[in-house]
């Protein structure tokens, strides 16, 4: 008896909770995002609420199974697990059935299912397994590249799936590399090519340039930094190149409605009517969703009663615009506590795979706090303007069984190893 | 180290995160105020305003729909303008002018756009109305007039302006209020309480139904119909009567204090204050600054009052007991106070009592009385606010305090008054004049009748309203209780055998009309006008004051006539014909009447404009009107007869 209770305890309820809150507030907004009409049928397995209903019951099975298996289980088959997820996504190029531009849908019946969501899981995995190999040093340049096969890979084929937003995921890999032992160079070079990339896009490839020369050279002689000269004038060339390059990519490579999200975003376009044009056209999800943030004002115009919400002004607002249902019915007080919650739940994540005694549950939890983190920071950031609009759900929240199957397995794997730790040595 | 980078970026994208969600809604947030809410239409209820009916239940003003074209700016959506001019038949320049108008006036609030459509252009634009977004079609309710007459009486309806809506959050920008007379004194009632739906929209400015299932609408309060006062009859007959000439008429009924009829002449018809003329019309009456068609004599006017006036000297004379009914008072022709002398109409040597005062009107008679009065006690100046107080019981001097829309106080001088202009000595004879009613003594002609009404009910009077029944509400108690004047009953006697005797052998012996008792006071006040700097005398006002029958009276009445010279030349006939009106229904003294619809006043009005030099009062000849103009007027006459029958 005293044994059963032990093992109903070892695993972490304050994760749990957290799910289970998150899940639930979010299935409130899906409710109000997408009911119609005045009476509400719970269980209208035509309306988005319902079937999430549905999901949210499968969920609760999902997180029986998963916890029911052994945690040695998930170490031991992470690399065919990712095998498989690697070929359900080379599959849908065969298979894949085409919803609003992305081939990301196996088509069962009237559900579709969305393998990208779960290649997420199986990354993490897959990294985590390569990482806590005893004969793998992540100094090296053989291991890099190969932990980036790994990443890249799925990364690249949710890209040619049209899938922008997933890919942009996979650099939540990032942080989790750092951690282990990816050496510092290249944080530093990614925030450089991330600043550059900005200032050239916002200033101009000269004026970038030009700052980016000061820099250096104030490094150089004010602050003493150790740059050698042929340092310096190789950061000097390398500024200049991306630079331009950034310039190049912006026009030439992305859609017209990628560099309009991006205009808008750094307010590059000064044109009033052009942008009173882009505010009714391409920016119109964005204008209305804060629209209906801001009208939320303090407490919010509660459950049901958002006036954007029922008219239905924010479209794709069950998904990834979900947050802005928040915004308009919950108020501050709601959405401030939905951040809450999410902070919440990505430190307790992060707190517990520090605590791991086996490096792949560590590398795994890192994984799984970092792709939840990317989702919330460019998911909310997109819906509150701070971002440009990139495709995502947020985690738990957004409407869609895979998203929230995907998130249950990521976490709830992790919860699994957590309750192991005890009886690693 | 290396630990904290997610760390810390996490917990700094939580901080961002309510940063910029502190700045969205509680920075910039809107109020959940469901008005403000553009993702809402309010569509506007106008319930219908209450009727006005006359004292024997004859509809006076009634509705009819009208459909404004309301904009809200900051929702003007795009679309294509040129249509939209042409469905509302206006040039784009007027589109942009007027939109700009109603920006500056608010973005978020409705202005009206185009007032008034008419029925044809709303049944087109209404098909269309969707495809501009910002504007809305409102229906809401003007006012039909069923008769001709009583235009300040009755008062019209036009739109608030800023002030009416700072004042009272009620109105909105393009609703309708009262502007005069009972449509500005019964607004509340009238008006109802208006009703508003909120309609859900989507993002195609769609209507997509109520919004919460109409939790949060409101059903209009339909308006309450009122009866007025006013016999309509009574007061077409006035106002037939008043025709080309200036003044008020007030009748009212002594046992109720009930406004019987209320003529302000010059007038106007009603009707060319309803729909889109409203503001032409409106602005060529106001800029009337000759004849004031606006300005309502009967109410605003003050004038000296005049001989009438004498009666209430009497009154008080006989309550101070400083003389008795019978004491004769010698007339020499007038009047010697000091060395100045005030004339008098009696041959020299005549010796009035009260009753043959009153009926000769005979100016030393009252000079005496009044400084009888004034020296009671040796000091004119508590004489005089003895003399005040009485007066001012009958509620001259003061507001009546009543329900129509204007009032005059008028003035009944007292101790205080006369303090600032004789600082150091006063004597009675300072302000002899008052007994005879002119000097500083003033009243409008409603105070008049009011004092009429007062004589007639032997020494009460109820306020003069002209709310006769609100459906559904009691009248006030401030109409339905007694005033007690500080004159006892039995003072009253000998002042209505005098006045009676003014019918029978004074004044106005040619007025009399066969089997009703009236009694009378005649009036005629000196006045004068400052022309080119230069104060010059006019022809007299024609004043007439009287009730009947003598005995449980029915009517009491006050006539004014801006310069018709003496009382019963002008003021007195339209006082005898409006009490057989009332009392028979019928007229018998046609005489009369021919001789007032025939006569006008026009040429002695013109004079103080004409620029050049004019004769007054003995010297003058009356206008006699047109022939056309006399047959316009028959015409009516036979018309109101024809409705009376």
């Amino acid at each position: 008896m005293l044994r059963d209770t032990n093992r109903y305890f070892k695993f972490d309820w304050v994760t749990i909770i957290l799910f289970l809150l998150l899940v639930g507030f979010g299935w409130l907004n899906i409710l109000s995002a997408s009911h119609t009409g005045s009476t509400i049928n719970y269980f209208d397995l035509s309306e988005p609420f319902g079937k999430q209903l549905i999901f949210i019951f499968l969920t609760l099975l999902l997180i029986i199974v998963l916890l029911a298996f052994d945690a040695k289980f998930y170490e031991r088959f992470s690399s065919i697990i990712y095998i498989i997820s690697m070929l359900s996504l080379v599959g849908l190029f065969i298979f894949g059935k085409n919803v609003n531009g992305a081939t990301s849908w196996y088509g069962i019946g009237s559900f579709t299912i969305q393998p990208s969501e779960f290649a997420k899981a199986a990354t993490a995995l897959a990294v985590a397994k390569y990482i806590s190999d005893l004969n793998t040093d992540i100094k090296t340049l053989k291991d890099q590249l190969r932990l980036f096969i790994i990443i890249l890979l799925p990364a690249l084929l949710v890209l040619l799936q049209n899938d922008t937003g997933s890919t942009v995921v996979y650099g939540a890999f990032f942080f989790v590399l750092y951690r282990e032992g990816l050496p510092r160079i290249y944080l530093i070079t990614g925030a450089f090519v991330v600043i550059l990339s900005i200032l050239a896009l916002k200033f101009g490839a000269i004026a970038t340039t030009a700052i980016a020369t000061l820099a250096v050279l104030l490094c150089r002689f004010l602050i003493k930094l150790k740059l050698t000269i042929l340092q310096s004038i190789v950061i000097i060339c390398a500024s200049i190149a991306l630079s331009f390059s950034v310039q190049f990519f912006y026009k030439s490579i992305l859609k017209p409605h990628q560099q309009d999200r991006i205009s808008l975003w750094l307010r590059l376009e000064k044109d009033p009517k052009k942008l009173e044009a882009m505010k009714r056209t391409f920016a119109y999800n964005l204008n209305e969703s804060e629209k209906a943030i801001s009208s939320g004002g303090f407490t919010g115009r509660g459950f049901l009663e958002g006036t954007r919400t029922t008219g239905k002004f924010v479209p794709e607002q069950h998904t990834d615009y979900i947050f802005s249902t928040v915004g308009e019915e919950w108020g501050f007080i709601g959405s401030a506590s939905v951040v809450i919650l999410f902070v919440l739940l990505l430190l307790r994540i992060l707190h517990l795979a520090e605590l791991q005694k086996s490096q792949f549950s560590r590398v795994y939890g890192y994984s799984v706090a970092a792709i939840i983190f990317i989702h919330f920071l460019i998911n909310i950031g997109m819906v509150m303007g701070l971002i440009p609009t990139i495709g995502i759900p947020l985690p738990m929240f957004s409407y869609g069984g895979s998203g929230l199957w995907a998130f249950t397995i990521l976490i709830f794997i992790f919860i699994k190893l957590d309750s192991n730790r005890i009886n690693e040595w | 180290m290396r630990q904290l980078l997610l760390l810390v970026l996490i917990i700094l994208c939580g901080f961002t995160f309510i940063g910029r969600l502190f700045y969205l809604q509680i920075y910039k947030g809107n109020s959940n105020d469901l008005f403000e809410d553009n993702a809402l239409r309010k569509v506007w209820d106008y319930p219908k305003r209450g009727f006005v009916y006359d004292r024997n239940g004859k509809l006076l003003v009634g509705n009819q729909p009208s459909y404004d074209v309301m904009v809200i700016p900051r929702e003007v959506g795009e679309f294509n303008i040129d249509e939209f001019c042409a469905l509302l038949k206006i040039s784009r320049e007027t589109y942009d002018k007027k939109l700009e108008r109603a920006r500056r006036y608010s973005p978020r609030l409705a202005s009206p756009f185009v007032p008034q459509l008419s029925k044809e252009d709303y049944a087109v634009l209404q098909e269309k109305m969707r495809k501009f977004e910002g504007f809305y079609i409102q229906k809401r309710p003007l006012r039909k007039y069923e008769t001709t007459i009583g235009a300040n009486v009755l008062g019209d309806i036009g739109e608030v302006n800023n002030r009416d809506i700072q004042r009272d959050s009620y109105y909105q920008m393009g609703d309708l209020k009262g502007k005069q007379g009972v449509e500005a004194s019964y607004e509340e009632t009238l008006r109802g309480v208006k009703g508003i739906k909120f309609i859900q929209k989507d993002r195609f400015n769609r209507d997509i139904g109520a919004y919460k299932g109409g939790k949060f609408d409101t059903i209009p309060e339909q308006g309450k119909d009122i009866t007025i006062t006013i016999d309509a009859d009574l007061q077409a007959y006035g106002e037939l009567l008043m025709e080309n000439k200036r003044g008020g008429v007030i009748a009212i009924e002594p046992s109720s204090g009930e406004i019987l009829a209320m003529v302000a002449a010059p007038t106007y018809d009603p009707n060319i204050l309803v729909g889109r003329e409203r503001s032409k019309n409106f602005t060529k009456l106001y800029n009337d600054s000759i004849a004031k068609p606006l300005f309502n004599r009967s109410l605003q006017g003050v004038y000296e009052p005049g001989s009438p006036f004498k009666l209430m000297n009497a009154l008080i004379a006989l309550q101070e007991d400083v003389i008795t009914p019978e004491e004769k008072v010698t007339c020499y022709a007038g009047y010697k106070y000091g060395n100045r002398f005030m004339k008098c109409h009696c041959y020299r040597g005549r010796r009035n009592n009260m009753i043959t005062g009153i009926q000769e009107s005979c100016n030393a008679y009252f000079a005496t009385t009044y400084r009888r009065i004034l020296d009671k006690t040796g000091s004119a100046s508590e004489g005089i606010d003895t003399w005040s107080n009485h007066a001012q019981s009958f509620g001259l001097g003061n507001f009546l305090n009543n329900d129509l829309y204007v009032g005059q106080k008028g003035r009944i001088p007292n101790r205080a008054y006369y303090k600032r202009i004789y600082p150091k000595t006063f004597y009675a004879t300072y302000t002899i004049s008052n007994a005879i009613g002119q000097g500083e003594v003033a009243t409008t002609p409603i105070q008049l009748a009011n004092m009429a009404a007062a004589i007639a009910n032997r020494g009460h009077y109820y306020t003069p309203h002209v709310i006769k029944n609100i459906k559904g509400e009691s009248l006030p108690e401030n109409f339905t209780t007694p005033k007690y004047t500080t004159i006892n009953k039995e003072h009253f006697e000998p002042v209505i055998e005098g006045m009676h005797a003014v019918y029978k052998n004074g004044t106005a012996k040619f007025l009399n009309v066969k089997d009703i008792d009236i009694c009378g006071k005649t009036g005629t006040v000196e006045n004068f006008a400052i022309i080119d700097s230069v104060k010059t005398q006019l022809t007299d006002h024609s004043i007439f004051l009287a009730f009947a029958p003598k005995d449980n009276p029915k009517i009491a009445i006050a006539v004014f006539v801006e310069n018709g010279y003496w009382g019963s030349r002008f003021a007195g006939k339209v006082a005898s014909l409006m009490i057989e009106k009332h009392i028979k229904g019928h007229i018998t003294r046609t005489d009369l009447e021919e001789w007032l619809l025939k006569h006008s006043l026009e040429n002695e009005y013109a004079k103080p404009y004409s620029g050049e030099p004019f004769n007054i009062n003995g010297k003058t000849q009356l206008q006699i009107i047109e022939e056309q103009d006399y047959y316009r007027l028959k015409r009516k006459l036979n018309r109101l007869n024809k409705s009376t029958n």
